[in-house]
């Protein structure tokens, strides 16, 4: 577990986030009828995000990350407020964005049709690499990433982790000193996510590259990043390292039960928890004070309740546990 | 909620080597440099060719057979050489509306809708770059396509090969206002669906208006036709099927097509623009 030790040797501030303030009608039409209530995407989002860190957005899908991102890389204009990235304002002039930082979005159509090694070669002419600068680079970065294999396929004939993956390529190239990534490990397996935050790693102790990455994501949060912004419903409800975000949940854990069939109810024990738990499926999630989760522990292992018991976990608190404590909707992080 | 508090401007001057470089006094970093246009061009253009070879060979054969097969079903009703001549030519006209229109702006479309637009929104490019690339490679690609149709034109209907050099031109200029105006359509329309629809008119249009033989034509179609940017193309291939090629002509008919090609081309920039600056 990462303690809040990163906050002492803080370098100087990369994006700057102030009071942004970004919303939707509802009706995305321009033409449409009466809209529908508009949504606050981002509701006065204030953050500072510093050199050389692997900085963090949590939060379930809906909450408002792409759309802040989307504002800090120069793609969507804010209502109000500013970003600063680099000293550069990108509200004023959001085409700079685009020669500060290299952005991951969620979509791949522009290169769908094009193999691995021509869309990273591509990306790095338009990042304005000369031609061999950009074959170099699409070299280095194949073999980084372990992509020679894939090079000569187009992107569409790939798995959806391996196109991520070449994704994930194209924004290597032609270096910059920031790197927005929205969700960029979505469904990668293991080796692949190695690769990711290996390639990551290795630009920011060179290069003092600094990581903007949005995941909901808990466990893959919890790993890799130094501080994490919880996000919801638009609103930055806290910002800490994810060590200090769990010691303000460390006085409780988290008890997991999964019974064989169904819960049995006519325990007293069992019936007392009833209330405290989310139930999902045959799976009950409770967050105890850690004396009570020893006691239902003792009551669930024992007698009848243990006879209905098909397994049980006991854990100190996670993310999420701190996302559902600071009052965040659960639905949608995922733990994998 | 924890703020973390604003970094004086102090701390900017300890920058880790490769970072970019800082110009000592002002807090802003050297920005990288853009990508310049003819290089971006040439690399947007090389991609969507290759694009274009792996996607759209099936449906260049398509559009090849089609032209092919309407001037086959033309030859039954065509009784003048002179309507021949519109035949062929607006047959071989029509595979650079059916890529180039068509096809481009579908796939502006579909970048548009599937959020494809950011990847280019978010590279230092100039949006001219990307859609002249486009365009120039979905215009190229109907090269073939354009030549075996008016070769094959010329034996089904005993026209002269000889001026038929003149496709040099006439296929990169109305190439040029139908991809321009392709990417135009796909670029403009807020659905997928639309852009789609909007490319398939077009080609109709071209279809109707550039194969049927004008003089036939009512007079609101005929200036419809005369709006149509592929028809100056079509007249300009068709005048150099006479014996005695009025060049002067052909030359005013390719000017008129290069200028529209001009328009389209900048209104499909500003479309795009607008499109990846929502």
């Amino acid at each position: 577990m990462r303690t809040g030790a990163k906050q002492a040797d803080r370098g100087e501030t990369v994006c700057a986030v102030r009071d942004l303030v970004k919303t939707y009608p509802a009706m995305r039409g321009r033409r449409g009828a009466a809209q529908a209530p508009a949504v606050r995407a981002s509701d006065g989002i204030t953050l500072d995000v510093h050199r050389g860190e692997i900085f963090g957005l949590l939060g379930p899908n809906g909450a408002g990350k792409s759309t802040l991102v989307r504002q800090l890389t120069g793609l969507l204009r804010p209502d109000a407020g500013s970003v600063r990235i680099l000293g550069h304002d990108v509200v004023r002039h959001p085409e700079r964005a685009a020669r500060l930082l290299g952005y991951l979005g969620q979509e791949s159509t522009a290169l769908d049709e094009m193999t691995v090694s021509l869309a990273v070669e591509t990306t790095g002419r338009l990042r304005g690499l000369d031609p061999r600068r950009a074959r170099a680079e699409r070299d280095a970065i194949l073999g980084e990433l372990g992509l020679e294999e894939l090079a000569g396929r187009p992107l569409k004939k790939l798995s959806g982790g391996q196109r991520r993956l070449a994704c994930f390529a194209t924004v290597l190239t032609g270096e910059r000193p920031l790197l927005v990534l929205d969700e960029p490990t979505t469904g990668m397996d293991p080796v692949a996510r190695r690769a990711v935050w290996a390639a990551v790693d290795r630009r920011r102790a060179e290069r003092g590259a600094t990581v903007l990455l949005v995941t909901h994501n808990v466990l893959e949060a919890e790993s890799v990043l130094d501080r994490v912004a919880v996000i919801d419903r638009g609103q930055l409800i806290a910002c800490d390292t994810p060590g200090g975000l769990k010691e303000r949940v460390s006085d409780e854990v988290r008890l997991e039960l999964v019974w064989r069939d169904r819960p049995p109810l006519d325990v007293p024990e069992v019936a007392a928890l009833r209330s405290a738990a989310r139930a999902s499926g045959r799976r009950w999630t409770l967050r105890l004070p850690a004396d009570e989760a020893r006691a239902a522990v003792a009551a669930v292992t024992s007698g009848a309740a243990f006879a209905a018991l098909d397994d049980f976990t006991l854990a100190t608190p996670s993310l999420e546990d701190v996302y559902l404590a600071l009052g965040g909707r659960s639905e949608g992080l995922v733990k994998a | 909620m924890s703020v973390v508090p604003v970094q004086a401007v102090a701390e900017a001057g300890a920058v880790p080597p490769g970072a970019g470089e800082r110009d000592g006094y002002g807090p802003a970093a050297t920005l990288a440099p853009r990508a310049r246009l003819l290089p971006a061009l040439g690399a947007v253009y090389r991609a969507q060719l290759s694009r274009a070879r792996v996607a759209r060979i099936p449906l260049l054969f398509v559009a090849t057979f089609q032209s092919v097969g309407i001037m086959v079903l033309m030859r039954g009703v065509v009784d003048s050489t002179e309507e021949a001549r519109a035949v062929v030519s607006g047959s071989s006209v029509l595979v650079v509306a059916f890529v180039a229109l068509n096809l481009l702006a579908q796939y502006f479309g579909q970048l548009r809708a599937g959020g494809g637009l950011d990847h280019y929104a978010t590279l230092p490019v100039p949006p001219a770059a990307v859609v002249l690339g486009a365009a120039g490679a979905y215009a190229s690609f109907t090269v073939p396509g354009t030549v075996v149709t008016a070769l094959v034109g010329c034996g089904l209907f005993q026209l002269p090969m000889a001026n038929l050099w003149v496709l040099a031109a006439v296929l990169p200029l109305a190439g040029a206002a139908l991809s321009g105006l392709g990417a135009f359509l796909g670029l403009l329309a807020p659905r997928q669906e639309l852009a789609t629809l909007c490319g398939q008119l077009g080609m109709s249009a071209a279809l109707l208006l550039g194969v049927l033989p004008a003089e036939r034509m009512p007079t609101v179609i005929g200036y419809a036709r005369d709006l149509l940017p592929s028809t100056y193309g079509v007249e300009a291939l068709s005048r150099t099927f006479e014996p005695h090629p009025d060049w002067f002509a052909v030359g005013a008919d390719l000017g008129v097509c290069a200028a529209v090609g001009l328009l389209s081309l900048a209104l499909a920039t500003w479309a795009f623009r607008r499109a990846a600056s929502r």
